[in-house]
């Protein structure tokens, strides 16, 4: 999609870098572009950079080296307060010696808006988040759920274009966040805002997001929508990142342009898609999801191959069936079934063949 | 269900085993007692445990602390020593007419000689004179010389004509007898008092056995009293005073020292004869008892003490706003910089706090004087011409320099800690809505640190106001502050009773300025971290 630079880009980064002792780098060449009215999820584990590449565009930090435009024009040496951009943090930063009413019209008396025009706004941005009953309260007596929504209607009253929002539900129990993750999602769509939004929770940037970075070691590994990050992912790191995945090593045997043969390291052949491999020969990893791993191989094509397994522990969760087997000498290999009435309920010992179609096993980066 | 079986079926739900909520009556425990019982029966060994914890400290305090307090109160209004001097003076100044406008007539000064020559004998005259001295002076040398003479004053006259009328009364044998009988003490109250009193002196101060003593001349005269106001007890010789020669006290007193027929004199006694007196306390703020007996204020030359308070005051203002004004950007610096070098500049902030107090206020002296490093160096750059060096030491302005540098860390300590819990998101916050450094600053900083402005101010203000080493060293004359004159009056004048008037003035002072703070920005307002 709209990786580097793009004529109608609303956000762009371009070839940024960013170091803080002068010795090791942060982000190491970051390109990314984003429309406008997008919401993207910038995902990592903490010290992947992407925290970092919020606080340069926000205009906290300043950039090494590259360029980082908002609506065309570059912004690196523009400060914060003159970017116009909505910020939103994980600890809600609201000010606890004002009224939320005073919280929401800071931002308009510093713009020098007029009191009437103050007022209205703030009822309208309180009304969003359904919090308008509250607005003569403290922060400190306010929920975390609602110290949030606030936090929310504070970076939006003054109707900026582009959100950033820093792990906003961090703090909050889990109920509340699903709650808040859809309320959030909805209300950056209704407004047609642009959303830059950082997590390290995976659940989070899948179900917000139009397209999701996924970070590591200062790089974006893959950017996509959240359906093909997860289906297709780009590399192993990726494929472990993004939920449950079981991973064999092997060589590749045989290849083609959409499977190839791998031999695992105890002999086993099994069909692969060829992602980040390309001859006969490498290394490879490959990534099964354990949703697609399929006990009933009659199922399969069939030439495909199949691996014995043993199972080792057969747990019952409900709506799903997780197993665990031991698989070509690892004993961590889990296969989720579907709780249906013709689905085999396993027990410890028992001795069964498995197999997947070769588009689900993945041959990545070893 | 072992309980509620008990109870019976007319109210079932009363009571519920392991004292779960009824709809009437208290909350009872597993064991039927009201919760609130076994609560306060779980507690209170909890509670004893905590306060066997804290009672060393608690009796350190209260003896240490809360006890000389209470001793300093008291002696700001104690002024007993008059009356226990001159117990007889003291009552027979009461019945006299003829104060203010002359000097008491014969019966007080005839109660001032028994006094004063028992004082003479003990020596407590000479305190006395002291204390007195505080409220007008002259009245120490007064006492000191009189004492001297009062054994040789011409009273033995009574002596030489009741032996030459009744031989038995020389001998301290028959006095004794006379005076264990009830009937006679009745009808001789003057000369029973006195012979009391000189038992009790001869035994105590001169470690001698009245039976072998000669009667003093003070008995003499005041049987001679008892005797001509017409009392003639059954068993005491009948001698007829009548035809007595006489001598007047009152000019044996004047021949002595004229000022004992001053009445001022006998005014400042009689103001002072109670056992609890205003007076230090009058003083105290320059003021006085006057004449009169109303207070009034002392002469413009003698004012120095709500001078005093008052520069205490403003300086002690002007110390805590300078500290604010110096240590607000460093405290401010440290809260934002890297912990690491944070903790460097912490201890450069720490390290006056190492250093003793003397030698910090000395090293001032040798930077501040006229030939002085700061002098030495604004002639050098020609800042200053050498003929007009800066008087920065000995009087105010040394004071204030050498305080604030004392008083610093205890303004950027509080304000460090205040500052550190607010979050820099707020700042960001703040910027990211729109809000210049400035106004960022101004809007959202500078309102949350106020707690720590607070606890700064109340403790740099505090301890300036009752600070002493420092202006003692620096300040000269025109920078000593009240708890100067304080230490003098307990080192030098020793006159207690002032120092603790002033001493108590100061707590008041402090207390209500507590107070007003508390009133008005709120004591829940200083934070001293957290």
């Amino acid at each position: 999609m709209a990786q580097g630079s793009s004529s109608e880009a609303f956000v762009e980064f371009e070839r940024v870098q960013k170091s803080y002792d002068g010795e090791k780098l942060v982000v190491k060449d970051l390109n990314l572009a984003l429309p406008k009215g997008e919401f993207l999820t910038m995902l990592g584990p903490s010290g992947s950079g992407k925290t970092t590449c919020l606080m340069m565009l926000a205009g906290f930090e300043t950039a090494t080296h590259g360029e980082i435009r908002l609506d065309g024009k570059s912004i690196n040496n523009i400060p914060p307060h003159k970017r116009g951009i909505g910020m939103v943090f994980q600890n809600y930063a609201l000010f606890p010696h004002m009224t939320v009413g005073e919280n929401l019209s800071f931002p308009l008396e510093v713009r020098k808006l007029g009191k009437s025009e103050r007022e209205k706004k703030i009822a309208r941005a309180l009304d969003m988040v359904q919090m308008g009953e509250f607005k003569n309260r403290r922060p400190t007596q306010l929920s975390g759920g609602q110290q949030q929504r606030i936090a929310l209607a504070r970076a939006l009253v003054f109707e900026p274009e582009l959100v950033l929002m820093d792990e906003p539900l961090g703090a909050l129990d889990k109920q509340l966040r699903e709650t808040l993750q859809f309320e959030i999602t909805e209300l950056a769509h209704r407004l047609g805002i642009t959303v830059v939004y950082v997590t390290h929770d995976q659940t989070e940037a899948l179900t917000m997001s139009d397209r999701v970075a996924v970070f590591d070691d200062g790089r974006i590994q893959q950017l996509a929508p959240p359906d093909e990050l997860y289906e297709k992912p780009q590399n192993s790191f990726v494929a472990q990142f993004i939920g449950e995945n079981n991973t064999l090593d092997g060589v590749v045997e045989e290849i083609g342009p959409n499977s190839c043969l791998v031999r695992l390291d105890d002999g086993e052949l099994i069909d692969a898609l060829p992602v980040n491999v390309t001859d006969v020969g490498q290394r490879t990893r490959v990534s099964i999801r354990p949703e697609r791993v399929e006990s009933n191989i009659e199922r399969l094509h069939p030439d495909a191959h199949t691996l014995p397994a043993v199972v080792q522990e057969f747990i019952y969760m409900g709506d799903t069936f997780r197993t665990r087997l031991k698989v070509a000498g690892h004993d961590d290999f889990v296969m989720k079934t579907r709780n249906a009435p013709d689905q085999p309920r396993l027990k410890p010992g028992q001795e069964i063949r498995i197999g997947w179609l070769p588009e689900d096993c993945r041959a990545l980066d070893p | 269900m072992t309980d509620s079986a008990t109870t019976p079926p007319s109210q079932p739900m009363a009571v519920l085993p392991g004292g779960e909520v009824t709809e009437d009556g208290p909350m009872l425990a597993a064991d039927g007692r009201p919760l609130k019982h076994s609560l306060n029966r779980a507690l209170r060994r909890e509670k004893l445990r905590a306060f066997l914890l804290v009672s060393p400290l608690l009796i350190f305090i209260l003896v240490a602390f809360v006890a000389p307090i209470a001793e300093m109160l008291f002696r700001s209004v104690e002024n007993q020593i008059v009356s226990e001097t001159l117990p007889r003076t003291v009552v027979a100044l009461r019945e006299d007419q003829n104060l203010p406008e002359e000097a008491p007539g014969e019966p007080v000064y005839e109660a001032l000689y028994t006094d004063l020559f028992i004082a003479a004998e003990y020596k407590s005259h000479t305190r006395l004179g002291s204390r007195l001295n505080y409220e007008q002076t002259g009245l120490s040398s007064l006492f000191r010389g009189t004492g001297r003479d009062v054994g040789r004053f011409d009273t033995d006259i009574y002596t030489d004509q009741f032996i030459e009328a009744e031989p038995a009364l020389e001998d301290p044998v028959a006095w004794s007898n006379w005076m264990a009988d009830e009937e006679i003490r009745a009808a001789l109250p003057q000369t029973a008092d006195v012979w009391d009193a000189w038992v009790k002196l001869t035994v105590e101060a001169n470690e001698d056995d009245p039976l072998e003593e000669d009667v003093e001349d003070f008995v003499y005269a005041a049987l001679y009293r008892d005797l001509a106001n017409g009392a003639a007890p059954a068993g005491f010789p009948d001698v007829d005073v009548s035809g007595f020669e006489t001598v007047s006290i009152k000019a044996l007193f004047e021949e002595s020292d004229e000022d004992w027929v001053d009445p001022q004199i006998w005014q400042v006694i009689e103001t002072y004869s109670p056992a609890y007196t205003d007076g230090y306390f009058l003083n105290s703020i320059d003021m006085m008892n006057g004449p009169d007996g109303d207070a009034q204020m002392r002469p413009d030359d003698e004012r120095i003490y709500l001078k005093l308070f008052w520069r205490t005051m403003w300086m002690s203002l002007a110390i805590t706003f300078s500290c604010i004004v110096l240590g607000y950007p460093i405290a401010y610096l440290l809260s934002t910089l890297p912990l690491r070098s944070a903790n460097v500049l912490m201890i450069l902030v720490l390290l006056p706090f190492w250093t003793s107090l003397l030698v910090r206020t000395s090293a001032w002296k040798v930077l501040l004087q006229q030939q002085g490093v700061i002098n030495d160096t604004l002639v050098w750059l020609g800042i200053v011409s050498d003929a007009n060096r800066l008087t920065l030491i000995n009087n105010a302005t040394g004071t204030m320099i050498a305080m604030t540098h004392i008083l610093l860390p205890f303004m950027i300590l509080p304000l460090y800690s205040v500052m550190k819990t607010i979050p820099p998101s707020y700042m960001r916050a703040a910027k990211s809505m729109g809000a210049n450094d400035w106004t960022a600053f101004w809007r959202v900083f500078f309102p949350l640190s106020i707690p720590g402005i607070g606890a700064g101010s109340i403790l740099a203000f505090i301890l300036s106001i009752g600070y002493y080493i420092t202006p003692e060293i620096v300040g000269g004359t025109s920078g000593v502050f009240i708890s100067n004159r304080i230490a003098y009056h307990i080192s030098s004048s020793l006159n207690w009773g002032l120092a603790a008037a002033l001493g108590s003035i100061l707590l008041a002072l402090v207390l209500t300025l507590y107070w007003l703070y508390d009133r008005i920005v709120g004591i829940d307002n200083v934070k001293l971290g957290g």
